[in-house]
């Protein structure tokens, strides 16, 4: 007997369909895969079974029993633990609080402090997270040992089905390996667990066996290992999948670089960083998540303070304090970033609104808006990247992903910006959006653009970009160029293997 | 050898507090003309300890990332309820007490259930439910006046064994019959986690709900014992507006002092009341130094502002200038 | 029919409508206690009352919409009331620049509130709170702790009292200008846009490229300006300025634009909404006076209401 059957259960937000009619078979002492594009209803689905929303439809049968849970603490209390992808840690509470925190040790009904801690660090020894003090506080960490923390913490509570949604996307190599073998060892005594994730390579090497979601549908369950990567891709796409990247432009090497970094070096995040981007070309960052890509975008656009080194725009140094000097006609750069939800758009003002955020100057005259100019800007932005939206002028927040990141990037377009930082652009956006966005980029660099974009997509990188950097710990390791950029070849300069093998 | 160091950081406002507490009073004895005596102490203890416990009241609140403007109404409503009812035979001075202590923790029982069911911010509830509190302590109290029982009004503003100020017993007592075991309780540290991330607590399984709702009732309850103090101190009750709102201010200038974050999650009830007595004690000085007093609302004033600024150098350090934006 | 309702309130702010609503209840409520409340004199005497809340509110509704709170209101009016009566009675030549200096006083305290908000990232609840003490501390200071005895200009008087246009009160009029602007400003101006989006998230804004810390520091130089200029016209209504004439009007002023549907967290709200939040909270202690109910039952009455009225539309989502 399963441990939890799911059948015909639906969940609808609004007029979205997130889930629809959706089953699933989990058993114990086996790992189950979760497969499918962002919008599939992956999340929703993990939600549903935590306790985290309730569902419109549908039942759930634990153990042969019907349950339905009316809080996360319900589903903990019945042994399903999830972890999340935004983390559910409290910054300004101690990691010993954050891992005990629900029914902790009591002693004259006030908490029990030396017991909570032992129990702490019984989890985090378990979670092999030995190195982290139970007393610090979760605000002081960085992202990886949090991560290390939500792991302990979800391990403590003695699940029977544990839920990881996406929750090794921060950690280093080593934690990755230490955290398979802890969820192995307990899958040996009989631990269900679900596994969501879009690294192939993590399934592979985890999961007994995977299940598609498409449009919020199952679309099927199979052994792990019977199926051919781009045959799992066609499942979640629902169509034939080939890698439609649009060719690369060739670049006039001759030509002063619209970019030129200098040294450029940031506290301990970035050490001595020099490269140059013509106008034309689209040069990737790759290497792990964390090794200071973010952060060089960061400083180019004028976010960061205390930057050493020089950046030299179309020939002339520049000093770039702010957002606003960097968009400036004298300089021209955009940054797509990394949050559209948090960094890129305000969600509950309209299309019209948050497209001419960056380019006000442009559509005004002495601080007046000129309505005719904005409204001409806006058509010419909807159309040139096909912008679903009933009407301008309703809240950016009810379009979908793919189009709220169209907003963002066409935002920035109206500016005219001549280099163009993006940071992981394509995430958590459909496929189809994907394409039309690589085409896009193609074009723009066309025209002269210099672009210079992080992701996390080896796939994007090389089919995308004339040359790639590989960043490690602040640094660039290895530059890739044209035929070079292979997944091989990537991956093996981001874990910086060729340097070690060469000091060895 | 490494423990103390997190307990240490994470104290750090309160500590700080205290710091800046001691240091005033310290130039205040030195340079009274009666020194460090009791008298001195006696008098700086009963008009601290008034403002220590709307702060206290204040700190509840904030920790949960609320704020309660109509602390000082709650402060006045009570003392006016207890110039009515503080009086009689020591039975009905009994149950006096503990009807004004329990008209305050109603009061703030109705803010909290107001800003947790009916979901309003906290800063616009308050302002409204301030304005009722008030009315009802004009209501009971058109003009100044009524009586309270003096016994027990010297008791708790005299002194004890010759020397040591009774209110300040008392504050030390609420401590640590009412904050502390809130502190360690699962509700005391769910309130911390509300002010630090709700959205975190609410995944976490936390009592979102009960802690927010015992948060704003002890703060009520606290406001409550303030206002008791105030009726033993004046032996009257009054309905005076001024009076009322000036201690909802100070009593968030002093949470600030003491360390509390106005964003919630962090500092402590304690690290608030070194705030206050601080914060009187600054007043205390004009005089001391021979001050003109008309220019203490002045000097209040831009000792506050300057204390309020030094965690702007904070921002020297900030590298990154996003971390502006929360 | 439901199409069209949703239509209507896609249109129009629940909010507003309903503060509207409220407001012909309450005219309604007032006439049947005094035939006199409908007359177009009495309605004309309230429009004037609420022109001073009016201008005042005006500024705390641009440092609401950035998601700030401006705390200085009380003492920033006295210093404009006191300031401008104070230069008033330096002679002709002070009477001229009276009201241009109690609105320049107020300026300048507004900066200081700005700059330390968005330039020293205080928090506005507690700087503003420091600001208000200190310009409470320099006007004790400059009155020797006294009421204040200088007498506002004629000017002053003017356009707090006067009818440019027969029995249309001055007042009135410079609310209308003000709104006027205001409305233009928030609606059509790269200011304004810039105000809704730091309010609504000023990381965003940040990284869009606006130069979010000068707009919110400029935001606080308009409140103070608008303050100031509220206290300027209430010291030309009553010939001299007062101590602590400024304390009736905070929470008031915060109310108006909470009760017009302005989110006390910014980003969201729009000038007509506080239009209507001024008027119906001056309604509304215009009827409890009328009743002639006693002052703790105004209070009490004034507290139920706002609250009743924020449970209707002001309501936060639910997390679930």
């Amino acid at each position: 007997m399963p441990l939890l059957r799911l059948e015909g259960v639906s969940k609808r937000y609004g007029g979205v369909r997130a889930l629809e009619q959706a089953g699933l078979d989990i058993w114990p002492g086996r790992i189950h895969a979760i497969l499918g594009e962002n919008g599939a209803g992956k999340s929703t689905l993990i939600k549903v079974i935590s306790g985290v929303v309730a569902p419109d439809e549908g039942t759930m049968v634990l153990d042969g029993n019907e349950v339905s849970f009316a809080s996360p603490a319900a589903a903990n209390a019945a042994g399903i633990v999830c972890i999340f992808q935004e983390l559910s840690l409290i910054p300004e509470l101690s990691v010993a609080d954050n891992i005990i925190i629900s029914n902790p040790p009591r002693r004259f009904g006030l908490i029990d402090r030396k017991k909570m801690r032992a129990l702490a660090e019984a989890a985090l020894a378990q979670a092999g997270a030995e190195d982290i003090h139970p007393l610090s506080l979760v605000k002081d960490l960085p992202l990886s040992r949090r991560q290390m923390v939500e792991i302990a913490k979800a391990l403590a509570r003695k699940p029977r089905l544990l839920i990881l949604d996406e929750a090794t996307s921060a950690l280093t190599a080593s934690d990755v390996e230490k955290i398979f073998a802890v969820l192995k060892r307990l899958r040996g005594e009989g631990l269900a667990l679900l596994y969501i994730s879009h690294r192939m390579h993590e399934i592979a090497e985890l999961a007994d066996e995977c299940t598609v979601f498409r449009n919020g549908r199952k679309i099927s369950t199979y052994k792990a290992g019977t199926m051919s990567d781009d045959a799992v891709v066609e499942l979640m796409i629902g169509r034939e999948y080939k890698n439609v990247f649009p060719d690369k432009n060739a670049v006039d090497r001759a030509q002063q670089p619209a970019l030129d970094v200098r040294s450029l070096s940031w506290t301990d995040r970035l050490d001595n960083l020099s490269f140059t981007v013509r106008p034309g070309e689209i040069v990737g960052l790759g290497g792990l998540d964390g090794q200071g890509q973010r952060d060089l975008l960061l400083a180019l656009f004028g976010v960061l303070r205390g930057c050493g080194g020089e950046i030299v725009v179309n020939g002339k140094p520049r000093r770039i304090d702010s957002p606003q000097t960097a968009k400036s006609k004298n300089i021209g750069m955009a940054l797509i970033p990394e949050d559209r939800k948090t960094e890129g758009l305000m969600l509950p003002m309209t299309v019209r609104e948050n497209l001419s955020l960056a380019s006000m100057p442009r559509i005004s005259n002495m601080g007046v808006i000129n309505r005719s100019a904005e409204q001409g800007m806006l058509d010419k932005m909807i159309e040139l990247l096909a912008i679903k939206t009933a009407s301008p002028d309703i809240p950016v927040g009810a379009l979908s992903g793919g189009n709220q990141q169209k907003v963002v990037i066409a935002k920035w377009l109206m500016n005219e910006p001549r280099i163009i930082l993006l940071n992981d652009p394509t995430r958590g956006i459909d496929v189809g959006t994907k394409q039309e966005i690589y085409r896009l980029l193609h074009r723009l660099a066309a025209q002269g653009a210099a672009i210079v974009f992080y992701s996390t997509d080896y796939d994007e990188l090389i089919g995308c970009c004339n040359r790639v950097l590989v960043m490690y710990d602040g640094k660039i390791i290895r530059e890739l160029a044209h035929d070079e950029i292979t997944e091989h070849a990537l991956i093996a300069s981001a874990l910086n293997l060729e340097t070690r093998e060469a000091a060895q | 050898m490494k423990d103390w160091r997190f307990w240490f950081t994470e104290q750090r406002g309160t500590l700080m507090a205290v710091a800046i507490f001691v240091v005033m009073f310290i130039i205040y004895t030195s340079n009274h003309p009666a020194g460090f005596s009791v008298n001195v102490v006696q008098t700086a203890a009963n008009k601290g300890v008034l403002l220590a416990f709307v702060a206290m009241a204040q700190a509840l609140v904030v920790i949960t990332s609320g704020i309660d403007l109509s602390v000082g109404m709650i402060f006045t409503l009570t003392n006016c309820l207890a110039s009515i009812l503080v009086t009689g035979t020591p039975l009905q001075v009994t149950f006096g007490v503990i009807a004004v202590l329990l008209a305050g923790a109603i009061c703030g029982a109705i803010n909290g259930a107001i800003v947790i069911f009916g979901r309003l911010q906290p800063i616009v509830a308050t302002i409204a439910t301030g304005a009722v509190y008030f009315g009802l302590a004009l209501a009971l109290r058109p003009t100044p006046g009524g009586t309270v029982d003096e016994t027990l009004a010297d008791a708790l503003t005299g002194k004890l064994f010759g020397f040591l100020p009774a209110s300040l017993v008392t504050l030390l007592a609420v401590i640590l019959v009412v904050w502390v075991p809130f502190r360690r309780s699962v509700a005391g540290r769910a309130a911390y986690a509300v002010g630090s991330s709700e959205p975190a607590a609410y995944m976490s399984g936390m009592p979102i709900k009960r802690a927010k709702m015992l948060a704003y009732t002890i703060s009520g309850l606290l406001s409550a014992i303030g206002g008791l103090f105030l009726t033993f101190f004046t032996y009257t009750g009054e309905a005076a507006y001024a009076s009322g709102n000036a201690y909802t201010l100070f009593s968030i200038a002093a949470v600030v002092l003491g360390g509390v974050s106005l964003f919630g999650g962090r500092g402590s009830a304690i690290g608030a009341v070194f705030g206050a007595l601080a914060f009187r004690t600054i007043g205390d000085l004009l005089f001391v130094f021979d001050f003109d007093p008309l220019w203490q609302p002045l000097f209040q004033g831009v000792v506050l502002l300057l204390a309020v600024s030094i965690s702007a150098f904070g921002l020297l350090r900030v590298r990154n200038r996003l971390e502006w934006f929360g | 029919m439901i199409a069209a309702v949703q239509k209507f309130s896609k249109r129009f702010d629940p909010a507003v409508v309903t503060a509207f609503g409220c407001i012909i209840l309450l005219l309604l409520v007032g006439s049947i206690y005094s035939r006199n409340f409908l007359s177009p004199e009495y309605l004309l005497q309230q429009l004037k009352v609420a022109s001073f809340l009016g201008v005042i509110a005006t500024g705390m509704m641009f440092v609401i919409l950035v998601g700030q709170i401006d705390l200085s209101l009380p003492w920033v009016v006295t210093v404009g009331a006191m300031m401008s009566s104070a230069l008033a009675s330096y002679g002709t030549a002070g009477a001229i620049f009276a009201i241009p200096f109690g609105i320049f006083c107020g300026v300048l305290i507004g900066l200081l509130n700005g700059f330390g908000v968005a330039y020293l990232r205080i928090p506005s609840m507690i700087i503003t709170l420091a600001t208000n003490a200190v310009a409470q501390g320099l006007m004790v200071v400059y009155t020797g702790g006294f009421s204040p005895q200088d007498s506002a200009s004629p000017a002053m008087r003017y356009i707090a009292t006067g009818s440019i246009i027969p029995s249309v009160p001055n007042a009135l009029i410079c609310w209308i200008i003000i709104g006027s602007i205001t409305v233009f400003v928030l609606t059509r101006t790269t200011f304004g846009r810039s105000v809704y989006a730091i309010g609504n998230r000023e990381r965003a804004a940040y990284l869009s490229g606006l130069n979010t810390r000068r707009i919110v520091m400029l935001v606080f130089a308009i409140s103070g300006g608008a303050a100031a200029f509220g206290g300027v016209l209430l010291a030309g209504y009553a010939s001299k300025a007062a101590q602590s004439m400024g304390d009736a009007y905070l929470l008031p002023a915060i109310a108006a634009v909470v009760l017009g549907g302005t989110s006390i967290l910014g980003g969201r709200g729009s000038y007509l909404g506080t239009v209507a939040g001024v008027l119906l909270i001056t309604l509304l202690q215009s009827i409890l006076s009328v009743m002639q109910m006693p002052e703790f039952g105004r209070q009490i009455v004034y507290g139920i209401v706002i609250v009743l009225m924020l449970l209707l539309y002001g309501r936060e989502k639910r997390l679930r």
